[in-house]
């Protein structure tokens, strides 16, 4: 590889996101703390979770440093998984449904 | 007998950012992705395929749990602890959670004085982010230990609730419990390798014989970083939801 070359970044960028990583954490941790329930809850577990994510992915892997074609190689193939999500949601569903349908006509 | 040597340069020295980037990199012959050694590529396609296996893990956790007829046990309370006589729901996962983050923390300070060649702080941070790791095992061993002992809860039941929790939680957690062990070993063996200057030297190493560098360091952080990230995912989903 003639043209590799190393990810030197200043060590200040590592203690912002480490710090920002701590609180986002400390944020989510709040939600089950102070019990915020349903909808609310949900949404906020999902935000911090992403954004936890995103800055790890971002940052400590060194992903937003590296060229396009690299970050579509490794980031567009998970994608994939959301298709999955998709297809257990409606298995789950289905399964539910069927469930439901035998207990109560056992407790007819 | 010579070969006919072609005119057109097969490395363009300027490469194109952005989209042009992107198309010339993927239309370019030898090699797409410039600028990364394939080690660290390597690592990265394995990372993308452990991704799967986490997700299918919490996929089928999904399933199970959105067509469970059977209440889902709180984990806000079966993780929770009385400390100092004080009761503090999910105290332990939280605890984990930032050791994790800070051992993600000492981790890329530890890649980047590897590239700087501070063999001593490379070595310190190296050895910090592995007693990280081992005390986070040694919590989720505890943690094990409580919910089989005090709690009841077994892979096929669980006097809490749906069955599926037992399952689905020793699966998951013991699975990234794995990972984390295994990146401990691997923080090690590569601490003792900067420490011995195996790494500046590029001296060999013993399974590939390939010549040492401190891009090991970065490949390992890799590593170390994804077992942080599927942490993310499994507290949000598993623990919090």
């Amino acid at each position: 590889m003639s043209q590799a070359e190393n990810q030197q970044h200043p060590i200040g960028v590592y203690l912002k996101i480490w710090v920002l990583l701590f609180v986002l954490s400390t944020a989510s941790y709040m939600v089950d703390y102070f019990h915020v329930q349903s909808y609310l809850r949900w949404s906020l577990i999902i935000v911090f979770m992403l954004l936890k994510a995103g800055l790890i992915v971002a940052v400590f892997m060194h992903m937003m440093w590296e060229r396009l074609a690299f970050i579509y190689a490794i980031l567009l193939p998970p994608l994939l998984i959301l298709t999955f999500i998709g297809i257990g949601a409606l298995e789950a569903d289905y399964t539910f449904l069927t469930r439901g349908v035998f207990f109560f006509k056992s407790a007819l | 007998m010579t070969h006919p040597v072609s005119t057109i340069p097969i490395h363009s020295p300027v490469l194109e950012p952005g989209v042009k980037g992107l198309v010339s990199d993927w239309s370019a012959d030898q090699q797409s992705f410039k600028k990364v050694p394939w080690g660290k590529a390597m690592m990265w396609i394995f990372l993308v395929s452990d991704t799967f296996i986490f997700s299918i893990f919490l996929i089928s956790y999904m399933t199970v749990r959105m067509s469970s007829p059977e209440p889902w046990p709180k984990p806000s309370e079966v993780f929770a602890l009385t400390i100092g006589g004080k009761h503090i729901p999910l105290i332990l996962i939280a605890l984990m959670t930032f050791i994790l983050i800070t051992s993600s923390g000492t981790m890329a300070m530890a890649v980047n004085y590897g590239y700087r060649k501070d063999r001593r702080k490379t070595f310190v941070l190296l050895l910090i982010t592995a007693l990280l790791g081992a005390s986070f095992v040694g919590m989720q061993a505890f943690e094990w230990t409580k919910l089989i002992t005090e709690e009841g809860i077994r892979p096929w039941g669980n006097p809490l609730g749906a069955a599926q929790f037992g399952s689905v939680f020793f699966m998951v957690t013991g699975f990234h419990g794995t990972h984390v062990s295994i990146g401990v070993i691997l923080l090690v063996i590569f601490a003792i390798k900067v420490w011995r200057g195996d790494l500046e030297h590029e001296r060999p190493g013993f399974l590939t014989k390939r010549k040492s560098s401190y891009e090991a360091i970065e490949i390992v952080g890799l590593y170390w970083h994804f077992v942080d990230l599927v942490w993310v995912f499994i507290f949000a989903f598993f623990y919090l939801w």
